[in-house]
């Protein structure tokens, strides 16, 4: 199977995010990493290489920075990359990444396409079923088992509150994963030498532009959520927070 | 034609999603607004039920659209019959329910119609004659106001506890029935029957007790820290999905949307971020209680009693107070 992962760079986890100055996005200056889920389908793009031979190609759109996701993917064992390399790349809404992303890969042949089932930052949810719609291919989401067939693949869906669904479809599709449907893996030593001796593509914001369209949303503001609820914050050393805390335990919540 | 909102309700099976009241009942406040009528349709095969149940509420009218091609769901078959409803309609706004089905369809949906979709959106604004929708950016660390740019239908599905469906106004609505478009030739996909992994042995829905652990904890050793804590309390243990996702604790035990939903006396959330998926299964707790070294963690907005801290050393020193205090000494 040739298999397309598209992954994307968002903010680390745990990094402190503040606003710009316009109140229109974050302040840029902070640490990325891979967004979760899409390492997920990274992962699982891999563990169908090995079952069933092929090639895995990543692509990415975004600054020069997120150059760094392709590297650790093509160390634990993607063969090549594509990287959609422009700062412009960032501020286009899903439809317009599915475009791009699309025209970037024009020519090529994948049987599979996955990504992540929704990005850590925007999380919007929608690129991957929007490539579907323009590849004008069948999709899945919120994968969490793939099954190669003979005349396609047999996937398990998530569903609400612990229901399950198995559908077939033939290829190519598009699939978003979730995260957890396999175990992740590290990059060797041996893998990350490797990767910086692995093709990797650049496509400039010029070479796609005519395929893409004016942005139908926009954020008009970025802010911080306005609380609504009255939260008691205790504090104090460890033992004079539990002190207090076992007091509320005792006193209001009656649970001691 | 005069100016809608339609409000595109959930079924499985015949059987109505309860999220679809939600998505009435923030069409209805649109509606006060914009002076908009609300109209809802649903998509499937034999849905006298679902179309009655809907006509309950306040809306002008209620649409079942029905094939045989459409008994289960596939998005192939729902784009293509709601595309033609949608485009020959021309409402100008298009709500969901932020469901997944929803997630599953909707994008394409858009896409077909040349229109955009804002999706997971928490609320409204009515500001000087312009729409705008509020979403969570970063998973619940920011919100964001989005505008449509381009023209309607716009489409916005709107996250599940974003509007009270219990809320949304009672009427007397007519129906009428629809015969979906039918894409030519054999489909695509093969849905199979939905199903529920085996009787679950931990029924977390009717702790009194919960103490919730999350990706804060590090290691799978330290889930130790929070089963003392449990033990000492006389409570359950649960946790985020990403602790589970990791096997450090069984699926039975994941606390969310796509695990159990709870609603104990007491809820502690140990390094738990509060996202929205963790957070719809653990509202409905009595009292909540956060610990989390990060201030602006979103879990703060919806707790009772938050400590900011390093739960490393939380945790242990409460553990060891309740013991004494349970000791009497
Ligand atoms: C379709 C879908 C379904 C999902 N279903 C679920 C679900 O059912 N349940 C669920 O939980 N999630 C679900 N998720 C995932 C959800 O979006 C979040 O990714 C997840 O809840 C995050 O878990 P967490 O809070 O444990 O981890 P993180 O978001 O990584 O948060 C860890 C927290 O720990 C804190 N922390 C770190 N170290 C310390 C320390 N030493 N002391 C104190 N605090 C510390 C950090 O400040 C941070 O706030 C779902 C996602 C999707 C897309």
């Amino acid at each position: 199977m040739k298999i397309l992962v598209c992954i994307k760079q968002v903010p680390q986890k745990d990094a402190p995010l503040k606003l710009n100055e316009a109140g229109t996005w974050i302040r840029e200056d902070v640490s990325y990493e891979v967004n979760e889920p899409d390492a997920y389908a990274l992962e699982e793009a891999l563990r169908q290489k090995e079952k069933h031979g092929g090639e895995v190609v990543v692509i990415t759109a975004g600054p020069t920075r997120s150059q760094q996701v392709l590297r650790e993917a093509l160390a634990k064992g993607a063969d090549r990359a594509i990287h959609l390399e422009d700062d412009r790349f960032g501020a286009l809404e899903s439809t317009n990444t599915a475009r791009a992303i699309a025209a970037a890969i024009e020519g090529e042949k994948f049987d599979l396409v996955v990504t992540g089932l929704q990005s850590d930052d925007y999380g919007a949810a929608q690129t991957g079923v929007l490539l579907a719609e323009i590849l004008g291919w069948p999709h899945a989401t919120i994968i969490i088992g793939i099954e190669k067939t003979d005349s396609g693949v047999h996937l398990k869906r998530e569903l609400e509150a612990g229901h399950y669904q198995f559908i077939d479809m033939p290829l190519p599709a598009v699939l978003t994963i979730q995260s957890g449907i396999n175990k992740l893996r590290y990059a060797t030593l041996i893998g990350i030498k490797q990767a910086k001796m692995k093709p990797m593509r650049k496509v400039s914001y010029g070479e796609v532009e005519a395929k893409l369209s004016k942005n139908l949303q926009r954020i008009e503001r970025l802010y911080v959520p306005v609380k609504q609820k009255k939260t008691e914050m205790l504090e104090g050393t460890p033992p004079e927070v539990a002190k207090k805390l076992v007091e509320h335990l005792r006193n209001t919540v009656r649970v001691i | 034609m005069a100016d809608c909102i339609l409000v595109v309700a959930e079924h499985r099976e015949g059987k109505l999603n309860r999220a679809s009241f939600e998505t009435i009942a923030g069409a209805q406040a649109i509606s006060k607004e914009t002076g908009w009528a609300v109209e809802v349709v649903v998509v499937g095969e034999g849905l006298d039920a679902v179309i009655a149940e809907l006509a309950t509420k306040i809306v002008s009218r209620v649409y079942a659209i029905e094939a045989a091609a459409l008994a289960a769901y596939t998005s192939d078959a729902y784009v293509y019959a709601l595309k033609n409803f949608v485009s020959t309609k021309q409402p100008k706004l298009v709500l969901f329910p932020h469901t997944y089905q929803v997630r599953d369809f909707a994008p394409r949906l858009a896409l077909a119609l040349d229109r955009t979709l804002i999706s997971d959106a928490i609320g409204y604004k009515f500001e000087s004659g312009k729409l705008l929708f509020s979403r969570q950016m970063f998973q619940g660390k920011f919100a964001a106001d989005v505008s449509f740019a381009g023209d309607p239908p716009w489409l916005v599905t709107f996250q599940i506890g974003a509007f009270r469906g219990d809320l949304a106004e009672p009427g007397s609505a007519p129906t009428e029935k629809v015969t979906a478009a039918v894409a030519e030739g054999a489909p695509r996909v093969t849905p199979h029957e939905v199903f529920q992994e085996a009787k679950q042995a931990v029924d977390l829905s009717q702790a009194a007790i919960i103490i919730a652990v999350g990706r804060g904890i590090k290691e799978q050793k330290n889930v130790a820290i929070a089963e003392n804590l449990a033990a000492a309390l006389g409570g359950e243990l649960a946790a985020s999905r990403p602790i589970c996702d990791n096997g450090w604790l069984p699926l039975e035990r994941q606390v969310g949307s796509s695990g159990q939903t709870v609603a104990p006396k007491l809820y502690i959330a140990i390094g738990i971020s509060g996202a929205i998926q963790h957070i719809v299964g653990m509202k409905g707790a009595r009292t909540i209680v956060a610990i989390n070294k990060d201030a602006e963690a979103p879990i703060f907005e919806i707790a009772d009693i938050g400590v900011v801290g390093n739960l490393f050393d939380i945790v242990p020193a409460l553990t060891a107070e309740i013991v004494k205090v349970k000791a009497g000494t």
